[in-house]
């Protein structure tokens, strides 16, 4: 029996045997299960994952028929990371004429909210410009990114120096300080874009600084579904584990610290999202059978819980893809075909 | 999506997964995800209802170049005089039963009551 290629979630490449992809497949699944209190995976779908891991090809492909909708973190961020020197407009144009996308999003560069407030005013009539020359939904995205609300960079006490030194109160009393700044730039951003014509506001990376982040995103979404009852809305999260940095927060009763993709999306369908993105991390010195079952199992579960599409992001370190700025064909693929037809997903 | 090369992220995807854009309906299909949060495969049997094809010819490229050359609502490789970017969006507003903010944002503007 020859040896398995594959990766590690660094994106190095290894071999395997069958019985070691074997137990990192069911290592993987049984972790997530155990974590999120979640089932694992099914004999089949282990045996699914296995024959995929088995095949030799450089590329895979979902089934004809199982074809799903494509949403992006900025399409505009990703060629100017690239350093081709066009406008925003017309990255946007090379996403709907060259790369198949069925949705797109305009950006800026420094994407969050934050910094998007003082330069919203030069992003409208971009916006403006882009949907009369394009034809898929246009988003306008950012990040909550509640970090860029503590000092220095921002006008709250950071939590970061006050909770080591055992001020619980006053790191607690400066995130909810710091959710009121946010809540507030993420709703006029997303006013602003939606005014200007733009068919949906993207949230993404959600809970990067934990739950008192993600408690801000709900509060704006929940804000602009009141406001704006057909606006499109995509809540993209940071990890499939909410941290609690605060500990105490609640949204609709529910403590948000510690919670899962499955009971995330509960809270986000709660507030008025439309599409939720769950994200679940690589773990950079495992194999790749264990991280897609691993992200797999959650995403699966979330998919399963959920009324509204499921957007799930696998970007670079996430949803079993390395985490490698040029992810490799191989690894991709087989993380994109897995998780569509596992987690019967809407998107990515 | 997120971070990564367009080669190795956003066109793999799109090759392995995608629906395709308007090469496809994959744009049709999105705006009943976006806007009125329907799961796949409800928003695909909506949009192949309204197009008048059946579900397996929405992700099919030559079918839906016909279809959207027929219905007039936008192509990839653009011909003289057909509808492209806002005058797609409002043939595709009608024929999907959909309200497009930004069709109806440009209808304020131009004064129209239609």
């Amino acid at each position: 029996m020859g040896k398995i290629q594959t990766r590690i979630g660094s994106g190095i490449r290894i071999e395997m045997t069958e019985a070691e992809v074997q137990r990192d497949l069911e290592a993987g699944t049984e972790e997530a299960a155990d974590r999120a209190k979640i089932s694992p995976l099914t004999k089949d779908e282990l045996h699914y994952l296995m024959d995929l891991h088995k095949c030799p090809d450089r590329v895979v492909g979902v089934e004809r028929g199982k074809e799903v909708c494509l949403t992006y973190d900025s399409c505009t961020t990703k060629i100017k990371r690239a350093h081709v020197s066009i406008s925003k407009i017309q990255s946007l144009q090379i996403f709907e004429r060259a790369l198949g996308a069925d949705t797109l999003e305009l950006a800026h560069i420094d994407y969050s909210y934050k910094p998007v407030k003082p330069i919203v005013v030069f992003e409208k009539p971009i916006m403006e410009q882009a949907l009369l020359m394009t034809i898929p939904p246009l988003f306008y995205g950012a990040m909550p990114n509640l970090g860029l609300y503590s000092q220095p960079d921002g006008p709250c006490p950071n939590p970061m120096d006050l909770l080591p030194r055992g001020k619980i109160a006053e790191g607690r009393a400066s995130f909810e300080e710091a959710i009121a700044y946010a809540v507030k730039d993420m709703v006029y951003v997303g006013s602003e874009m939606y005014e200007t014509g733009a068919d949906g506001i993207n949230f993404d990376t959600t809970g990067a600084a934990g739950d008192a982040e993600f408690l801000a995103a709900l509060k704006a979404v929940e804000i602009l579904r009141k406001k704006y009852p057909e606006m499109g809305i995509e809540m993209g999260m940071a990890s499939e584990f909410i941290l609690g940095l605060h500990g105490e927060l609640e949204y609709d009763g529910v403590r948000l610290a510690g919670l899962f993709p499955h009971d995330q999306v509960r809270m986000a369908q709660k507030a008025g999202a439309t599409i939720f993105g769950p994200a679940i991390n690589i773990v950079t010195n495992k194999s790749l059978p264990f991280n897609l079952a691993r992200s797999l199992t959650y995403t699966k579960a979330c998919s399963e819980a959920s009324e509204i599409p499921i957007h799930a992001n696998l970007g670079m370190g996430v949803g079993g893809v390395p985490i490698v700025i040029s992810p490799p064909v191989d690894a991709l693929t087989r993380a994109s075909k897995a998780h569509v037809e596992i987690c019967k997903l809407d998107g990515l | 999506m997120g971070v990564g090369d367009p080669y190795g992220m956003h066109a793999a995807h799109a090759i392995v997964s995608g629906m395709g854009g308007i090469r496809t309906a994959g744009d049709l299909v999105a705006r009943l995800q976006l806007n009125r949060a329907m799961r796949i495969d409800e928003a695909k049997k909506y949009v192949a209802d309204k197009l008048g094809t059946s579900v397996a010819d929405i992700a099919d490229e030559v079918k839906m170049r016909e279809v959207r050359e027929d219905m007039d609502l936008g192509t990839l490789n653009e011909c003289p005089g057909v509808a492209k970017g806002i005058d797609a969006k409002f043939r595709i507003a009608k024929l999907m039963d959909l309200k497009i903010n930004c069709v109806e944002l440009f209808k304020q503007r131009v004064s129209f009551d239609f």
